[in-house]
């Protein structure tokens, strides 16, 4: 059983959705015992980092992301759930999950023409392979809506790059997380893939 | 570096698809899911679910449309039509829609965007014009005029003035759609859909007049729209998704391929 964490951000529905369309058994849940007792945890999220850490830390969530990551369990995080992953982030002046060290900047961009929130469908890079990811090429698109961006500070940690005049991380990974910027959930039969392999995926790194 | 989008947009009444779409291979005529998960499995990027109901007590079924789309395509889809207070766009957001697309009702009540935004985040509203070109005149400096009711209404409201005040209200997309080129399939309106990029930072998507592959190339490029809207050219099946994208390819716009 996959559990999502339910922590009023967005879109928990679109991913139930996709685990539920793909036949993966799961639950939402904000009850950060369920949290800790599922196979598999989902860590998703649209909306502020000020607002998200503070009802993960009025239910408890944030001590128990951080024990499911200690135990081994896999976690996958998307979204605003990889940005807050990390130890803090521009958007907050409050400090984030700190489950993997680093930050999350604003875009700043110089040419004028680049949006932001940089929207829509952009192409990855990988930098390396990883079984959550099996099946993925370089190239392959998915679906991103961010103003602000995951940086790990261990270069090792990135696993997918994007280019939007600046070259960011588009997926992390250590041990038994992965999370990525865009949202598997909205990006078609590519992203769908990566969800399936999650479901499959035993939280070895390799 | 993001790929231009291709939009569809499908009308749906009473749950049904509007008799403007038509397949020749396709058993299953009049089923919005079912022509949206063909659209998804073909590769579009984006869809739009107009709900034309004319009685506000049939527009429950809409809301089943919707969740019934959300558990069977897995990309972002806006859902337009009938959708006047922030409540209206809250439930077709919880319903699955990643976007609500207001028009009419943002004409009559801009507060409706701000609201909107505000409760849903600007990422998910998407402010849809209807534009016609008019004299240059002291309401209409820019020589085109928001209309309502497919063209019949006219406004007195600037287009290009309209399109700033939107994006300043909370706005996070833009439909440009040209009254004058829509059914035409002579190409987009490609000054307005222009003069509108250029004023705007957020993205601006052209609707109206695509009749074939090279349009969306025209608009893409010298309109500087992000994304394109067709309708017909794919419900009539004069092309595919791929022959477009393939199309776009190959004159060097980065399109997604699936």
């Amino acid at each position: 059983m996959i559990a999502i964490v339910d922590y009023n951000a967005g879109n928990l529905t679109s991913v139930k959705r996709a685990l539920d369309f793909l036949s993966i058994p799961n639950i939402i849940s904000p009850d950060p015992e369920k949290i800790l007792q599922a196979e598999k945890v989902i860590f998703p999220g649209v909306g502020h980092a000020t607002s998200a850490m503070a009802t993960l830390k009025e239910r408890g969530l944030d001590q128990a992301l951080r024990e499911v990551f200690k135990r081994g369990t896999p976690l996958f995080g998307i979204c605003l759930g990889t940005q807050i992953i990390l130890s803090s982030s521009e958007e907050t002046d409050k400090p984030c999950l700190g489950i993997i060290e680093g930050n999350c900047p604003k875009f700043v961009l110089t040419d004028r023409g680049l949006k932001i929130p940089h929207m829509g469908w952009d192409s990855i890079t990988l930098r390396r392979e990883h079984p959550v990811l099996k099946g993925t090429t370089s190239g392959d698109e998915f679906y991103f809506v961010h103003s602000f961006y995951p940086l790990p500070s261990n270069d090792a940690d990135i696993l997918a790059e994007c280019d939007y005049e600046i070259t960011f991380p588009a997926a992390i990974a250590r041990d038994n997380l992965i999370a990525t910027q865009f949202h598997p959930e909205k990006s078609g039969p590519a992203g769908l893939r990566i969800l399936s392999n999650f479901a499959e995926w035993d939280g070895a790194p390799c | 570096m993001l790929s231009k989008r291709i939009i569809s947009c499908l009308d749906v009444r009473d749950g049904k698809l509007a008799k403007s779409v038509k397949f020749v291979d396709t058993r299953d005529i009049g089923d919005p899911v079912t022509t949206a998960r063909k659209y998804y499995e073909e590769g579009i990027d984006e869809l739009v679910f107009y709900d034309i109901t004319a009685s506000s007590d049939k527009r429950d079924i809409m809301i089943d449309v919707v969740s019934e789309v959300a558990s069977k395509i897995f990309i972002p889809f806006s859902v337009g039509g009938g959708l006047r207070t922030v409540e209206d766009c809250t439930r077709v957001r919880l319903a699955g829609a990643e976007k609500v697309n207001v028009n009419t009702a943002a004409v009559a009540n801009p507060d409706l965007i701000s609201q909107a935004s505000l409760a849903l985040g600007a990422q998910a509203v998407v402010l849809s014009m209807d534009v016609l070109a008019v004299p240059v005149s002291d309401t209409t400096p820019s020589g085109y005029e928001i209309v309502t009711h497919g063209g019949r209404t006219h406004t007195g409201i600037d287009a290009l003035a309209w399109a700033k005040k939107g994006e300043a209200l909370g706005a996070g997309e833009l439909v440009i759609n040209s009254i004058d080129a829509d059914g035409t399939k002579e190409g987009y309106e490609l000054k307005l859909t222009r003069m509108i990029a250029d004023a705007v930072a957020i993205p601006v998507i052209a609707s109206g007049g695509g009749g074939k592959p090279e349009h969306l190339y025209d608009v893409l490029t010298e309109g500087g729209a992000d994304a394109a809207l067709i309708a017909s050219i794919l419900h009539f099946g004069e092309y595919t998704i791929r022959e477009v994208k393939e199309y776009l390819r190959g004159r060097g716009i980065k399109v997604r391929m699936v």
